[in-house]
């Protein structure tokens, strides 16, 4: 590398193991361009773990059989014990050529700092993010693990792990602990124990999963988030298994489709079993399935709703109207027509529901930007949606210096 | 119109490039074979670095004549550099993308002298 009065003068290729500081020195530039350093800004998904820490997760199995257990994984390194990962995710960098895609490689300095914190930090100053919420990419996958059990085994490590390792060390970085929603009364159990700890912003449901949302199990834990005034969010996942989603012999045709099919599946159980209508207070939270599904499902079911109202006895309006009233995050955003995005925007009532999301550092993250550049928003619907929108929901601390634009 | 040097012709091998840095201009200068090509390193989706992407040729699949997949080749005449944010992938030569000829990057006339290059900003 070149450098001219010790500033490069020349930039190398990005590869697997590029500083991420590097890899988002354009998120920066757009940052400073834009002001962002004045604009409050929450990213409510994020996966910056990279299973290195999973060693570390195992020592927090409260059963001592299992955490003694999982010392036979790895060769003795315990590294990425009793996990039910598919395939799918590591075709993510569409081989080789979006090297973050298989999760951040580069070195961090070691010391006191976890390294999720650390590599939180890096991507919050370059992307000039307040908070950043952040989730582990293995337990995306744990709702469909073969062993029942081992979803509460490893939910409670990890829940555990976040609690007690992670989450003091900055108040910037948060989580929405894993529920082990395939029995619903540890799931219950879940929320006793860790709600109101520090970092804890809400609790959340994989979506890959086969378990219908509205049976009569879960109302308890419903009304337990209710009461507490916890956001319940449902992370959608991949998964190609599914016998839909296995006829799809391409990547880019399985995860378009499944990564929003479990949300539809879920949501629609939600609204059609009258749901938000036993749990008005409840805010409930659909991530990463993107926006183009909502005007779909929304005229779908107001179509059919119309002519089958004896089958959704419990709803007193229209069911867009119930899904109106839901939270949704905004990655990945389809931005391929401004006009139908504005669409879907104003029919989602995205000035007060959407929350912008980063999924930093996977292939398909969004930056701030993308919400920011909207010609068809105003600055108060931008400034929503990028953060005050998180901080009314999660009653997150929003700092001295933009009050005034939060009265606003 | 200026002129920004940006290294020896030799210095950048064939199916390389050098990215420079020219106040908040960053330019990428690629060389296929004695040809180079100079674009932008601002990716039209979200802004990202392309110039400092991977290099591959150009995918397409192959049909035999009764229009059966017969798998995938590289396609050695279209050489593509891909943006490491996204993955949207551009014709070195056109500075197009191979399925939207409206996303396309953003050029610089490029000059060969004295066994050096340089692009004109
Ligand atoms: S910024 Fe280049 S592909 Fe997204």
């Amino acid at each position: 590398m070149d450098t001219i009065g010790g500033k490069p003068r020349d930039l190398s290729e990005i590869n697997a193991r590029t500083d991420s500081r590097d890899i988002l020195a354009h998120a920066r530039q757009q940052a400073d361009l834009r002001g962002f350093d004045d604009v409050f800004i929450v990213d409510i998904d994020s996966h910056i773990d990279d299973g290195g820490n999973w060693p570390d997760v195992m020592g927090y199995i409260d059963d001592p059989v299992i955490r003694e257990a999982a010392s036979s994984f790895g060769d003795g390194s315990k590294r990425g014990a009793f996990l039910n990962s598919t395939p799918g995710l590591q075709w993510q960098n569409v081989f080789g050529r979006i090297p973050h895609g298989q999760g951040l490689k580069e070195p961090t300095d070691g010391g006191d700092v976890p390294r999720e914190i650390e590599l939180s930090r890096r991507c919050m100053n370059q992307m000039s993010l307040d908070y950043q919420v952040v989730f582990p990419n293995a337990l995306l996958f744990l709702g469909m693990h073969p062993v029942r059990e081992m979803e509460i085994h490893l939910a409670n490590a990890y829940n555990r792990w976040l609690v007690e390792h992670v989450l003091p060390v900055d108040p910037r970085v948060q989580a929405m602990l894993y529920l082990p929603f395939n029995s619903p009364t540890d799931a219950e159990e879940t929320v006793k124990r860790f709600l109101g700890k520090p970092g804890v912003a809400g609790f959340l449901v994989t979506s890959s999963r086969h378990k219908p949302v509205h049976a009569n199990e879960y109302m308890r834990l419903y009304a337990m988030l209710e009461e507490a005034g916890q956001v319940l969010a449902f992370h959608s996942h991949l998964n190609w298994q599914d016998e839909y989603t296995s006829q799809l012999n391409r990547f880019i045709s399985m995860h378009a489709i499944s990564f929003v099919l479990c949300n539809l599946v879920h949501l629609t159980n939600w609204v059609i079993n009258g749901l938000p209508e036993r749990f008005p207070k409840l805010n409930v939270m659909w991530i990463e399935s993107g926006l183009a599904w909502l005007p779909f499902i929304m005229q779908r079911l107001d179509h059919e709703y119309l002519m089958r109202s004896s089958e959704a006895p419990l709803l007193k309006r229209m069911p867009s109207d119930y899904i109106r009233e839901m939270f949704f995050t905004s990655q990945p955003m389809e931005h391929t027509s401004d006009k139908l995005l504005e669409a879907t925007m104003d029919a989602m009532n995205a000035e007060t529901q959407l929350l912008y999301a980063s999924d930093w550092p996977h292939w398909d993250f969004d930056l701030p930007s993308r919400i920011w550049d909207l010609d068809f928003l105003d600055e108060t619907a931008k400034r929503n949606i990028l953060g005050y929108n998180a901080a009314r929901i999660f009653n997150l601390d929003i700092p001295e210096k933009y009050q005034a634009t939060a009265a606003q | 119109m200026r002129e920004i040097y940006v290294a020896q012709a030799d210095e950048i091998a064939d199916r390389d490039r050098k990215v420079v840095i020219d106040d908040d201009l960053e330019i990428g200068v690629f060389r296929l074979g004695d040809e180079y090509y100079a674009w932008e390193s601002n990716c039209p989706h979200m802004g990202g670095p392309i110039c400092q992407g991977k290099i591959m040729n150009r995918v397409d699949e192959v049909l035999d004549e009764e229009r059966r997949s017969k798998g995938f080749r590289f396609v050695d005449e279209d050489v593509h550099v891909v943006c490491p944010w996204h993955g949207f992938e551009f014709n070195i030569r056109t500075g197009a993308h191979p399925g939207d000829a409206n996303t396309r990057l953003n050029g610089f006339e490029v000059e060969l002298r004295d066994g050096a290059v340089y692009v004109r900003v």
